[in-house]
């Protein structure tokens, strides 16, 4: 399906997958990540919302989720870096027929932590989690979610009723965070058998009660997996922190142009760290005409512009939600496309910017992966006070317990 | 009774590229000629159909000239000798 392929990457470099309006990219390079290798378009002029890498169990396995405007949505997966990708004869994720409803788009694909190898999840339009044990041969709805009394009074966004954010717990499989435009952060302490909204503390601007138990429109939520318990959240207005799990929710949108936008990534080494794309709210370009990542190194009391080698005058760009992505290297690698189909890598932290590709079709999502990486290898720190130590201290209480 | 179905491109990959599909077969409503046609290519069944069992809203199922939608959906009626076209709508950008 692909028009061009690139080599098998080694275990240890780096591979970008980007999702397009009309088909995927797929990119790799070595550690020092100068130079990339492309291949595509894979799925030539269908939208791809979301794409995910799973090296768990020895795979080297990329998940797509390819849709064709006129013959739906469907998984597909290639072991292979694109060379060839599967062909499902049915689709594999479907709403049970009691549901009454049918599945527009997949917006998330997630590998579960790396204790469960063969479990991995979707979130999809309209807003619902799925689930597979069987490394994705079949799929289940999480009913428990579907049924939440909340979810007939979930309105959707401009994007749709979209689950766009699917969190497992590191270590946990019991735990989980997700979150859905327009309904906010929910989240299961029992392996999905119950789910509570988790809001507190977050904005509604769009309707009369501004605080309200749930209907915030959050465009994004990352994690960092030593630090499990916090979690850095994207708004439709707001920027916001949670320490407890996502309990209670503290606004750290001091400092940066805008407070509206859809990106966020936590660092892959400090959790003391995390990337934003500012947006004016009205255009949604980057404010000023100026393209900029902002970085907080302090769990969001302050935020730096990240301008080296980015266009400072006359760049409209608008990055999506799954548009910015990290890998686990060091430094880490630090990745955003844009609507006009600009992929910007940092290799060195966001310190400095390179454009590796031009002219793609309008960019839907960028994910990042080291081939041969479990997704999930980090273990579980242990719980952290609110204040914050320096990143060096922070390295050191996420080694493992013994 | 036979009853030729005309396969859009697209979904040439899962009929061996045949572009005419022809089925011998008894039955009387599109939906039960759908039928039919999805034991002999199973793979169309889900891009034609959500799986609550609705033609997909940009695509068309013409019997004749006439689009289902205008003649009673899956239950429209089937005679011998008609052809069936899938098609996806027309799109831009």
């Amino acid at each position: 399906m692909g028009t061009s392929t690139f080599a098998r990457p080694k275990v240890g470099s780096a591979m970008l997958m980007v999702g397009t309006m009309k088909g995927v990219f797929l990119l790799g390079a070595d550690p020092a990540r100068k130079r990339w290798q492309v291949s595509g378009p894979h799925f030539p002029g269908h939208v791809v919302y979301s794409l995910a890498y799973d090296g768990r169990a020895g795979r080297h396995r990329i998940w797509a989720a390819s849709f064709h405007y006129a013959f739906g949505t469907n998984l597909y997966t290639s072991d292979n870096f694109g060379n060839t990708w599967s062909k499902p004869e049915a689709a594999l994720v479907k709403f049970p027929e009691d549901t009454g409803a049918a599945l527009k788009q997949i917006w998330q694909i997630t590998p579960g932590p790396a204790s469960q190898p063969n479990t991995i999840y979707c979130g999809v339009e309209p807003a619902a989690l799925f689930v597979s044990r069987d490394a994705g041969t079949s799929w289940s709805l999480v009913r428990a979610l579907w049924d939440h009394p909340h979810r007939p009074k979930w309105n959707p966004g401009n994007g749709g009723m979209c689950m766009h954010t699917v969190l497992p717990h590191p270590t946990d499989p019991k735990r989980m965070m997700t979150a859905v435009s327009a309904a906010g952060v929910y989240r299961t302490e029992d392996g999905g058998a119950t789910w509570t909204a988790n809001n507190k503390g977050l904005r509604a601007d769009f309707q009369p009660e501004k605080y309200p138990e749930f209907g915030q429109c959050v465009h994004k939520v990352d994690r960092h997996p030593a630090r499990p318990e916090q979690f850095y959240l994207q708004n439709h207005g707001g920027l916001y922190r949670s320490d407890d799990s996502g309990v209670s929710w503290k606004d750290i949108g001091k400092g940066v142009p805008s407070d509206f936008g859809f990106a966020m990534v936590a660092h892959p080494h400090d959790p003391d760290t995390a990337y934003i794309f500012p947006l004016e709210q009205e255009m949604r370009c980057g404010p000023d005409g100026k393209v900029r990542v902002y970085r907080t190194k302090n769990a969001g009391r302050s935020w730096e512009p990240l301008t080296k080698g980015l266009p400072q005058k006359g760049a409209y760009e608008t990055v999506l939600r799954d548009g910015m992505a990290a890998d686990s290297l060091r430094p880490a690698g630090i990745y955003f496309g844009t609507r006009s189909g600009k992929l910007y890598a940092s290799a060195n932290d966001g310190n400095s910017w390179q454009l590796i590709a031009d002219g793609l079709p309008a960019i839907t999502c960028v994910k990042a992966a080291v081939v041969g990486e479990p997704r999930t290898a980090r273990p579980a720190a242990r719980r952290v006070a609110v204040k914050r130590a320096p990143a060096k201290k922070a390295a050191l209480r996420a080694r493992p317990k013994k | 009774m036979t009853i030729t179905f005309l396969i859009p491109s697209y979904l040439r990959t899962h009929t061996s590229g045949r572009s005419a599909v022809e089925l011998s077969t008894s039955v009387t409503t599109v939906a039960e000629t759908l039928t039919a046609l999805w034991l002999e290519f199973p793979a169309l069944r889900d891009r034609v159909l959500d799986e609550q069992g609705n033609v997909r809203q940009h695509v068309n199922i013409f019997v004749g000239d006439e689009n289902i939608r205008d003649t009673g959906g899956l239950a429209t009626p089937v005679r011998d000798d008609c052809e069936i076209m899938i098609v996806p709508n027309i799109t831009g950008g």
